[in-house]
């Protein structure tokens, strides 16, 4: 019983997989393209990726190697830059379930990409761990072909193709978070509250100076934290989640 | 160079597992304090809206098919919300428009 269950998340996870892999083909391009550009072997550039899968942190990763700089500075770099993940592993402990083997968050952790933890989020009720390596069977291989083909081909994607795979990541975080918003007025007005401030943070004189993962913090905890002020979550809602 | 380059990299990834690690096993329970719980039922809806806009209007070559892809993705999620023909519709609105810029 538990094990056809687990079956039937895991291909659930793969279905859920496919558009990420494909967004993620795009974005690993440019991340082999960079990687090239500063002198990483298509294999380092794809070592890399199938240690971090992290794009901004990717980025940065590769901005410190080729300023040689010291590893100390990798290292809070990397956790400047990564640091959104603490708070969406922090929202994802709340979806597993007490009854999943605990080894299972060693692996899970490896996996928690914004869009892996995107789908993940949008279960409802718990997380089968399944569910997410059925994701990450399709979506990391992808990440490490992009990066690999980009690092030792540069974009061999037409660019109108590239242009629209690009939006596939951005589609699938509209898909997770408007319907339940739809549902919802308050999960509404956050979202589109939450769409205002990161568009003000990008244009605004001082804001604009601050970079992309400081900025998502910063307004993930403002933002979600005067949420739960304003409307703490009621118990029937906790429920109809479960 | 080479060999640096994998400490390097072993650095980053040591850093990023163990950002997304610890609090996947730290956190064992469920928080009962109805802040905190809130809090991290709203994380994944913030930081999402967040990431999304305004990034996806600079993620094509033009604006253009950026708001192309941007409409589409909000409409079609509006009326069904699968992810993968949310996904999908967003990439083929995009192409459909580029074609004619």
């Amino acid at each position: 019983m538990e094990g056809k269950n687990n079956r039937q998340e895991f291909i659930q996870g793969m279905q859920a997989g496919i558009p990420i892999g494909m967004g993620y083909l795009a974005v690993a391009f440019t991340l082999g393209i960079t990687a090239r550009s500063i002198g990483l072997t298509p294999i380092q550039a794809t070592v890399m990726s199938f240690a971090c899968h992290a794009s901004a942190g990717q980025f940065a990763a590769m901005n410190i190697i080729v300023s040689s700089a010291g590893f100390l500075e990798m290292a809070v770099t990397s956790l400047i830059v990564n640091l959104r993940y603490l708070l969406l592993s922090s929202s994802l402990s709340q979806k597993i379930s007490s009854k999943t083997p605990f080894f299972h968050r060693f692996i899970m952790a490896f996996f928690v990409t914004d869009e892996i933890f995107g789908i993940s989020a949008a279960r409802t009720g718990y997380v089968n761990p399944f569910y997410m390596y059925g994701a990450a069977l399709i979506a990391a291989p992808s990440w490490e072909l992009g990066t690999f083909l980009g690092a030792s081909l540069g974009s061999i994607l037409p660019v109108s193709i590239g242009n629209a795979m690009n939006v596939a990541l951005y589609g699938m975080f509209l898909a997770i978070i408007i319907p339940p918003a739809r549902k919802n007025r308050f999960l509404a007005g956050l979202v589109l509250l939450s769409m205002a401030a990161s568009l003000l943070f990008s244009v605004a004189p001082v804001l604009s100076q601050i970079s992309e993962g400081i900025r998502i913090i910063i307004l993930t905890v403002v933002i979600a934290g005067l949420a739960a002020v304003l409307r703490p979550i009621k118990p029937e809602e906790e429920k109809s989640d479960e | 160079m080479n060999n640096s380059v994998y400490l390097y990299i072993l650095t980053a990834a040591a850093v990023i597992y163990l950002i997304r690690m610890l609090p996947l096993t730290l956190i064992k329970k469920e928080i009962r304090n109805p802040f905190l719980k809130s809090f991290l039922y709203y994380v994944p809806y913030v930081t999402l809206a967040v990431m999304t806009f305004p990034a996806i209007l600079s993620a094509t070559s033009s604006p253009i098919s950026a708001w192309a892809g941007f409409l589409a993705g909000v409409i079609i999620a509006y009326l069904d919300g699968n992810l993968f023909r949310v996904s999908l519709g967003a990439c083929a609105a995009v192409f459909l428009v580029s074609l004619f810029l």
